[in-house]
């Protein structure tokens, strides 16, 4: 019995001396969590297994990618910034979860500007204005006049409360001044498209990727692009100040963050190999070929990131708080 | 496309399953260049994971698939979605598995074949229904291979004419089956239809976000899984009834006859699997998973036109071989979406679109055209997966079949602590798990009071898609009601399902109905 008790504690020492050791080495020792708050597939995930892959070659660790979907991919980020903040959980935010989601949610359970770590920006995605393809307006300049003629008449269709869909059209809606004009709310982006394609409704907003194959296929017509420059992945449409709507701009953006109190060394190794994998030629080009635009050298820093987040917020928080009322 | 183009795609098809790659076999040491038929090594793999986790209960095609998302990005695009293709039909066959044996259903679609299915396993008849799920499947399989290749295209023209409110009454219909689903009394249905669509209004409200029944707890912004749900009413509530009553589970074990069907069992499923396919077929093209309806409606229809229908329930084949024909039939068609549109139907069909994305193809309708081996192989892989899976699952009932004799004491932790990983692997949230312990005991008691967990099942699935559509046709209709009479289609399923319900209601057939179905 006493040998047996013995050993045990043998053994725990022994097991307590190796868990100090690990804790002893370097960062990382073991592979990160990178929690993505969508399911597999979407625009998010994909951005995030892209930057995750290159990252991992960097780190000398795998970046596993862990979906935890729900309430609009706040539940990832709560999970992600209340881990200990040891740099091995960390979570790809986007537009939506950093930005907008103060509107949305009265209960959220963090702080997007202060209570989390910004580790940096992984790509913006550009935002399109696209309609059915039997729409009458022509352009955006007739597309414009037509909403603010007929805006009992015209129906827009978006992903749901809360998605990139329905937060930056709400933000177009606003802008021209038709806020009420009826949206037919759909359980994310496949839905919405395909009753677009479908011609059951007449526009939405969405980013690049969800709806690239469409206009590509002359399945949807696109208008414009919200961003301040074309996308070479579709270098036919014109962006919104071009086509005389400068006042829209909006770009969907996906970075990194955990929790506070990350260890200086592991942080900037975190943002170090972030910075690698967006100059990395491969990855680069992988990223663009979704049409994701790659942020400057200063924009994708800790400090870049967080001004994005900032300012976002102030663009979308009105408009938002008007739409949920 | 014309005949000539697609019997030469589908050849081409063929020739890239079985193309010769050469393949490195020893990577990171050296280099050991072998050839190999990758593909058709793919598909199988695939075929085998997918009959794996199908028979884990819990354990579904979308935590796969999304697992093993990093795996694929060292393979040829066409390789790694002819593997993901196989892990969901896959799944498919094994699906039925635990649904039969333990009466446990994995998935939506499986929760029709735990009626009769399980029924057949308590009698003894596990291997004649596992093999009768099987060969249905793979007919099933088989002929929805082929209406993709042929009506792939304008299958997806007609599909997107089906508005919200077609799609509304099309869901009314749905829920008249539903209650054509019990055994027992018609009050205590409809009492589980009522409950499964108020179950199905929990969550985040559609149109304004506001908090619905959810108590602030962000982990049911979502809504309640339909596995969380299923796998606690069905699941943990049988196997707290089995471990009231063990002499009943030794019954199950002490009579297990013939592995294969009979004669007469494959005369009486040959046209339940036509039937099956055939609806299973249509519904699975269908956006927003139209598939699920699949089985639900083959059953009911094998049920209603059964020359004795208080057989069904009891271990009934044509409730087996039916509802499966119909469910693979419809995991299969709703791949074409995704081709020839590329917008995902359901939920893994996105990870399919996310997966090639990451592989770099824009999903879209000029897949068909710019990427004719990924499209034309990954629908002839289907044929060459089918018959694989065939030939996987055949065997394999022998062994299930043995499993029965595990004394269940034996059996139930490792069932439980699977559904829990199943479960917990949805969404990686513990909460999941705990809910599902919750509905166990509400199943449990459910099943004393003599209420049928199915209709509930099927009115939860079908309640959030009902209001979803209900909501979304009256915003594009401002309004008005006309907009479901109007619309041809919408028209002509509410008027079958008035047809159906009258003709469950006439008094006659209510009076026969008591007689045959209160216990």
């Amino acid at each position: 019995m006493t040998s047996t008790f013995t050993r045990r504690i043998l053994l725990a020492a022994t097991a307590t001396l190796l868990s100090t050791a690990a804790f002893a080495q370097a960062y990382p020792s073991k592979p990160i969590t990178m929690i993505v708050p969508f399911a597999a597939g979407g625009p998010t995930d994909i951005i995030a297994r892209i930057v995750g892959e290159n990252m991992s070659k960097t780190l000398g660790q795998q970046i596993v990618i862990e979906n935890v979907a729900g309430a609009g991919g706040t539940t990832g980020i709560t999970r992600a910034v209340s881990a200990a903040p040891d740099g091995y959980t960390i979570a790809m935010g986007h537009l939506g979860t950093l930005s907008a989601a103060p509107a949305l949610f009265p209960d959220l359970r963090y702080k997007p500007l202060d209570g989390i770590q910004h580790i940096g920006v992984a790509g913006g995605t550009p935002i399109l204005i696209v309609s059915k393809k039997d729409f009458a307006p022509k352009n955006l300049a007739e597309f414009v006049t037509h909403l603010k003629a007929n805006p009992d008449k015209v129906n827009e269709a978006h992903a749901g409360v809360g998605s990139v869909s329905w937060t930056t059209c709400t933000l177009l809606k606003a802008q021209l001044g038709v806020p009420n004009m009826n949206s037919v709310p759909y359980r994310g982006t496949g839905p919405a498209l395909n009753d677009l394609v479908g011609g059951q409704v007449d526009f939405m907003c969405d980013q690049i990727p969800s709806v690239i194959g469409q206009v590509k296929g002359n399945g949807i017509k696109a208008y414009a692009i919200a961003s301040a420059a074309r996308s070479p992945a579709l270098p036919d449409i014109p962006t919104t100040a071009e086509a005389g709507l400068p006042g829209f701009q909006i770009e969907a953006w996906n970075g990194i963050v955990g929790p506070t109190g990350i260890p200086t060394d592991a942080l900037k190794k975190l943002v170090d190999a972030l910075d690698k994998a967006l100059d990395d030629a491969g990855t680069k080009k992988r990223l663009e070929d979704l049409g994701a635009v790659i942020p400057s050298k200063v924009d994708r820093t800790p400090d870049g990131f967080k001004a994005l987040v900032k300012r976002d917020f102030d663009k979308l928080n009105p408009s938002l708080v008007a739409a949920k009322k | 496309m014309d005949l000539v183009n697609i019997l030469s795609g589908l050849v081409g098809g063929l020739g890239v399953v079985f193309k010769m790659a050469p393949v490195d076999i020893m990577p990171g040491a050296g280099q050991l260049f072998v050839s190999l038929p990758i593909n058709v090594l793919l598909c199988l793999i695939g075929a085998l994971i997918g009959t794996l986790i199908g028979v884990l209960p819990g354990v579904g095609p979308i935590a796969t698939i999304a697992m093993l998302l990093p795996i694929t990005y060292k393979l040829d695009p066409t390789g790694a979605l002819i593997m993901l293709a196989g892990i969901y039909y896959g799944a498919q066959y094994g699906g039925s598995t635990t649904a039969i044996l333990v009466n446990i259903p994995g998935e939506a679609t499986s929760v029709v074949t735990t009626l009769d299915g399980h029924q057949m396993a308590k009698q003894g008849r596990a291997g004649a229904a596992l093999a009768t799920a099987a060969i249905g499947s793979f007919i099933a399989g088989c002929v929805a291979t082929v209406i993709i290749a042929l009506l792939g295209v304008p299958l997806t023209a007609l599909a997107l004419k089906f508005g919200p409110a077609d799609y509304f009454s099309l869901m009314v219909m749905g829920l008249i089956f539903a209650v054509a689903l019990a055994r027992g009394s018609v009050i205590k249905a409809l009492a589980m239809v009522c409950l499964g669509l108020l179950l199905g209004t929990i969550g985040s409200d559609l149109e304004s976000g506001e908090q619905r029944m959810t108590f602030g707890l962000l982990e049911l912004a979502d809504g309640l899984e339909f596995a969380t749900l299923a796998m606690g009413v069905i699941g943990f509530a049988e196997i707290m009834r089995n471990l009231e009553n063990p002499e009943t589970r030794d019954v199950v074990q002490g009579k297990v006859t013939g592995l294969m069907p009979t004669k007469q069992d494959m005369k009486d499923s040959a046209w339940p699997i036509a039937r099956g396919t055939l609806i299973g077929s249509i519904l699975g093209i269908l956006p927003g998973n139209g598939a699920v309806l699949g089985p639900f409606a083959s059953y009911t229809i094998e049920k209603k036109i059964a020359k004795d229908p208080s057989r069904f329930g009891r271990g009934a084949i044509e409730g087996v071989a039916g509802p499966e024909a119909a469910n693979n039939a419809g995991a299969q068609t709703s791949f074409i979406p995704m081709l020839t549109l590329g917008i995902p139907p359901n939920a893994v069909m996105a990870i399919m679109v996310g997966a090639m994305t990451i592989h770099g193809i824009v999903p879209g309708p000029q897949i068909m055209t710019k990427q004719p081996d990924l499209f034309w192989g990954m629908i002839a892989s289907m044929w060459v997966g089918n018959l694989m899976l065939l030939i996987i699952n055949l065997p394999l009932i022998g062994l299930w079949v043995k499993l029965l004799k595990v004394p269940y004491r034996m059996l139930f932790p490792a069932i439980l602590l699977f559904c829990c990983i199943g479960i917990y692997s949805v969404n990686n949230q513990p909460f999941d798990v705990l809910i599902t312990g919750c509905f166990g005991l509400f199943g449990y008691f459910l099943l004393k009071h003599g209420f049928e967990p199915a209709p509930m099942l099927i009115a939860f699935v079908l309640g959030r898609l009902m209001e979803e559509k209900l909501r979304q046709a009256m915003l594009i209709s401002r309004g008005s009601l006309w907009v479901f009479v109007e619309r041809p289609l919408s028209l002509a399923f509410l008027v079958i399902a008035v047809l159906l319900l009258t003709f469950a209601l006439l008094p006659a057939m209510q009076k026969k109905r008591d007689e045959v179905f209160t216990e």
